[in-house]
Parts: structure tokens; sequence; C-alpha cells
């Protein structure tokens, strides 16, 4: 049966109270933000701080994650580690979320020529695989934070413009709109007041997703050592490095591994339990037989 | 065929050319977005001391014209095969990604199969036991894996190979046409790698594609009649969920490409991706401007192909 009750109202808040991956996601990524504000006073060690003698130090009471190849603690560089993903991921989806947005509802309103032309060029965007494209604008411009920030963000609009677009492509005939439009609104109070607010939970879905994507794409990036340089705790750039003691001291890339892999659930999570509670079939799909 | 068809696979092939000459403008504008003084960048500082080689580089990539006939006259090279020389070696671009392109079309091949012979059943699976412990796993393992960056997979699974099967190799590439069963079993743990991340999305969307579909009016009618639970669910409902899929792995055809170029670099294979990061790192871009050419072309036709597939497949989709 169709859940018909929309977005709005107590049931909305209560299929969130029930919703295990709201909790889930929600507690990941409440801690994925503490740890980055408050990595100096969680972590034990300065993320950069050399323990002469402590190299490769398994898992114990003085170091909880063990050491790595130059005697640094990585349970500290762990905790920093959030604070360079997340410095990448949300500037750079914050970024793609405007541009993308504001491009897609204009493309979507106003259609015509630019409109064709934007979306063959979105067309073309997407027809790279986006970890090539990022190797090649982050090889070409030099690998600094900006430059990575700006080459995610280029990678990342698209999605909001064609979501934003769409969306309002589907608003822009809808009876209210029409009305709006006949009682003689302007252009910006019909696009402030009805169709901006009704993208919003749409938006909401996707940034959560994208900044998951994001995350990936940061560390696939450190990974090659493009993204983030060291003496930077980047996730990717330590695993990569770790990986050369793999076998005797499988702690260094388990522990950034697992780090990256926690955040991109986190943020996964919260995607997916914001689609649920906005799309009931989907929710209630999983009880039907 | 009918005619909406061949007008749809007409409309596709034709917004086909403007991709493909989108592709190529951004991948020759790559090479201008390097900051600074290109002939000094491509050749390094002390070869562009050399006047004469400075010459034959502006002549060979005829930085001397207007960047628009650069354009045309670098694409009417790429139409005819040229895709120049190495700035570092100086070998044949076309003849180096001739030799690694098979490794990355193996590779992909290979993690398709996996991530379809994995993700599919555990979908169909997931889906009639909608709701129940196995469905809830499948959702566990899907987002497990949906999370876990394939390199973290591989290395995982390098680490795991060492330590508990050391005679395995999960180092290393034998070619294809020196030992096929060879060359396969040294992929699989690469591909196996990139396969899990991707069927973990393919199960994912085939249990909702199964979901719809048991949903439907003529599944409750083979119901009704009295067809059994099984055949209902293996001869009714799976042949139309899996038409979605068809798509659906298309759309996952450029995300493999990605991923492969990375998985290559965990598992050391002599495919593309190797060759994209060490043309990176030797700043060799008449090579990362030719392989990303070849990979993001190969990506677009494979996709075209699939999405066409599906439209043949299912006569009931509109052709907008």
């Amino acid at each position: 049966m169709r859940d018909e009750s929309g977005v709005t109202g107590p049931r909305v808040v209560r299929r969130a109270m029930r919703s295990g991956s709201l909790l889930a996601g929600g507690l990941i990524v409440a801690g994925l933000l503490v740890a980055a504000l408050a990595a100096p006073w969680l972590a034990p060690y300065a993320p950069t701080t050399i323990f002469p003698g402590a190299e490769i130090q398994p898992p114990g009471p003085r170091f909880l994650l063990g050491t790595d190849e130059v005697g640094r603690d990585i349970l500290s560089r762990v905790l920093y580690g959030s604070r360079v993903s997340l410095g990448v991921a949300i500037p750079s989806v914050v970024l793609a979320v405007l541009t993308g947005t504001t491009l897609g509802v204009g493309l979507g309103y106003w259609g015509g020529a630019t409109d064709l032309l934007a979306m063959r060029i979105f067309d073309v965007l997407f027809a790279f695989p986006p970890i090539l494209l990022a190797i090649a604008l982050v090889a070409a411009l030099g690998p600094s934070t900006v430059n990575l920030v700006l080459t995610i963000a280029l990678l990342t609009l698209p999605q909001f413009a064609v979501l934003a677009r769409s969306a309002t492509l589907a608003l822009k005939p809808q009876e209210f709109v029409q009305a709006a439009r006949a009682l003689g609104a302007s252009h910006g109070r019909i696009l402030g007041t009805h169709v901006l607010p009704n993208l919003t939970p749409t938006l909401a879905v996707q940034t959560s997703l994208s900044l998951s994507i994001v995350i990936l794409v940061e560390a696939a990036l450190s990974f090659l050592g493009l993204g983030t340089q060291p003496p930077a705790p980047s996730w990717g750039g330590m695993l990569s490095r770790g990986r050369q003691y793999m076998t005797i001291a499988p702690w260094l890339v388990l522990a950034p591994g697992l780090a990256i892999m926690l955040a991109v659930l986190g943020f996964n999570l919260l995607g997916d339990a914001q689609r649920d509670l906005l799309d009931p079939r989907r929710a209630g799909a999983r009880r039907t037989p | 065929m009918d005619r909406p068809l061949t007008v749809y696979v007409g409309k596709r092939l034709l917004l086909l050319i403007p991709t493909l000459l989108g592709v190529s403008v951004l991948t020759f504008l790559l090479i201008h977005l390097i900051p600074g003084d290109l002939v000094t960048i491509l050749l390094g500082i002390t070869a562009s001391q050399n006047e004469q080689t400075r010459q034959a580089l502006i002549h060979a990539l005829h930085l001397d014209r207007p960047l628009a006939v650069q354009y045309l006259l670098w694409l009417g090279e790429v139409l005819r095969g040229d895709l120049g020389h190495s700035l570092v070696t100086g070998f044949s671009v076309r003849d180096e990604l001739a030799r690694s392109y098979p490794v990355t079309l193996q590779l992909a091949l290979m993690t398709m199969s996996i991530a379809l012979a994995v993700g599919v059943p555990l979908g169909v699976l997931a889906a009639t036991r909608a709701g129940r412990a196995l469905d809830a796993s499948t959702r566990v393992f899907s987002l497990l894996f949906i999370s876990a960056p394939a390199f973290f997979i591989g290395t995982v699974v390098i680490i795991g190979g060492a330590r508990y099967a050391p005679w395995l190799p999960t180092l290393g590439h034998v070619p294809f046409t020196e030992s096929p069963a060879r060359s396969l079993g040294a992929m699989l743990p690469a591909a196996a790698s990139l396969g899990l991340a991707i069927s973990a999305i393919i199960a994912r969307f085939t249990r909702s594609s199964m979901l719809e579909v048991l949903g439907q009016d003529f599944v409750r009618t083979a119901r009704a009649k009295g067809v059994a639970d099984r055949a209902v669910v293996y001869k009714h409902a799976l042949r139309n969920a899996l038409i979605p899929v068809v798509a659906m792995a298309g759309t996952q055809f450029v995300y493999l490409i990605g991923g492969a170029v990375i998985i290559e670099e965990v598992f050391a294979l002599p495919g593309m991706g190797r060759l994209v990061v060490n043309a990176i790192y030797q700043r060799d871009y008449t090579m990362i401007q030719g392989a990303i050419l070849l990979l993001t072309s190969a990506a677009v036709l494979v996709n075209l192909a699939l999405d066409l597939l599906y439209h043949l497949i299912d006569r009931r989709i509109l052709y907008a």
C-alpha cells in the first residue's frame, strides 16, 4: 500500500525515530565532525610528532593504534585525518551545491538555447570517469588543497545542476507556481518561495551522497599521491605509504582504510535514511513481500 | 524494428557526436590548463634551453598556431589514429596504449562478470526475502562494500592472501595470449576487489527492481493462476527485473574504468591505469591525453551500447 502522508507532520518524525540507518549514520557523521573539530584535544599526540626508536610499533597501551614507519602515532594521525578529509569534502560539496543548484534552477526555469547547450556540456562531463578527470585536472593544475577543492567541486556540480533542473522543470507547470505567476509574483519571489523550498529535500539527499563520494575521491587522489600532500595526515596517503609494510604491520593500512570506510558509510547511511523518509514507498517496500 | 525505436537509436547515435567532440575538446584543453610556459613545462627546464628541441615541439604540437587551429589539427591527427609521441620516451602513444589497453579491458570484463554474478543473485534473494534476516544482511553487505574504497579492499585482499594463502600469487600479470587460464587466475584478486564494490551497487539495484516487478499486476495474475512461487520469481519477475539492471550496468562502467585505474596501481597490473599514473608522475602530457581520450571514449561507447540493448529488450519503454 502506498503511504500518501508526504514528508511533513508527525508521521515523518515517527518514521525517522524508527530508522536505524538515520541513527547510525547520524552518530557516525557526528563522531566524524567531533573528531575533526576536537582533534587537538582528542588526539594523544600531534600528528607529525616523531618518536625516535618507536617505528612500526603494534597497537598497545602507549600507542593505541600503533605507530607508522617513521614513528608517528597512528591514532593521532587518523583523528587529524578527519580534518584533511572533511576539509576538502565540505568546501567542495558546498561549492558544488551552491553553483550547481543556481545553475540548474536557472536552466530549468528559463530554458532556451543556454539550457540545451548546458545539458550537452554536462553530458560531456558525465562521460568522463570522474576519478580519471580528477586525476588529469589535478595533475595539470598541481596538487594543492585549493585545486583539489575546485576540481572536485567541478566534478560534483553537474549532479546538482541536473537534479535542480529537472525538479524545477517538474514544478514549473504546477498549479501553485502558475497561480503565483498569474498573481504577478516576480521571478525572484517564485523561485525563492515556491521552487527552492521544494527542491531542498532532494538536494539534501544528494548532498549526503555526494559527501560520501567526494570523501572517496579525495582518498583515492591522495592514495595516488595527487591529493593532500604529506606531511598532512590524509587517510589515502597514509594507506598508500603503509602498503610497503602491510604484511608485517597491517595496522598501517587498516587504521586509515577503516577510517575512510566509516566516514563514507556514515554519509551513505544518512543519505539513504533521508531518501527513505522522503519516499515512503521505498521504505514501505521493505515490509511488503 | 519499429519506428520509434529506430528514431531513438538514431537520436542517440547523433548525440554521440557532440559528446565525443566535447570529450576531445576537454582532453585537448587539458595541457593548456597547466600554468606557466607550456614548452618549458612539456620539455623540462634543461631540454627547453635547446632552441632546436623547442622548435621541434612547437612544430609537433602546432603551438605557433591559434588555439582553435591547434585543436582542429590535433583532432585530424587523432581521427587518423595518430596520438602523437610520448614526451618522455618518444615512443608512439598509440603503440603504448595498444599494449596496455587489453589488460584494462580484461580487468573491466572480469570485474563486470564478478559484479553481476554476485550482485544479481544477492539482489534477487534479498527481494524475495524482503524484510527478513537475509535481506538485512544483504543490506549491510551492500553498504559496507559501497563505502569501502576498492583500493582498500584490494590492499586487504593482498594482506589476507599473503597471510593465509602465501602460495597464491596476488601480484603480477600474465598476458591473456600467453596462457588464458593463468592470466584469468592472476587477475582474479584484482577483479574480485573491484567487482565486490560494484556487486554491492548492483545487488541493491536488482533488489529494488525485483520488488517493483513483484508488486505488478502480471505477477499477481501468475500467482492467482497457481503458478509455483519459484516459477513466478525466476521466470516471470526476474526476466523483467533484469532489464533495468542492464542499463544500470552501463552507467557503472564509467565508474568501473575509474576504479580500474586505481586497482591496477594496487595490484601492479600493467594496464591503462598504471600508464596514466606513471605518465602523470613523469608529466608526460601527450600520453595522459591519449589515455584519457581512449578510456573515456570506451566508457561512452559501452554505456551507449548497453543503453541501446536495454531499449531493444524492453519494448514497453516510451521513446521520448
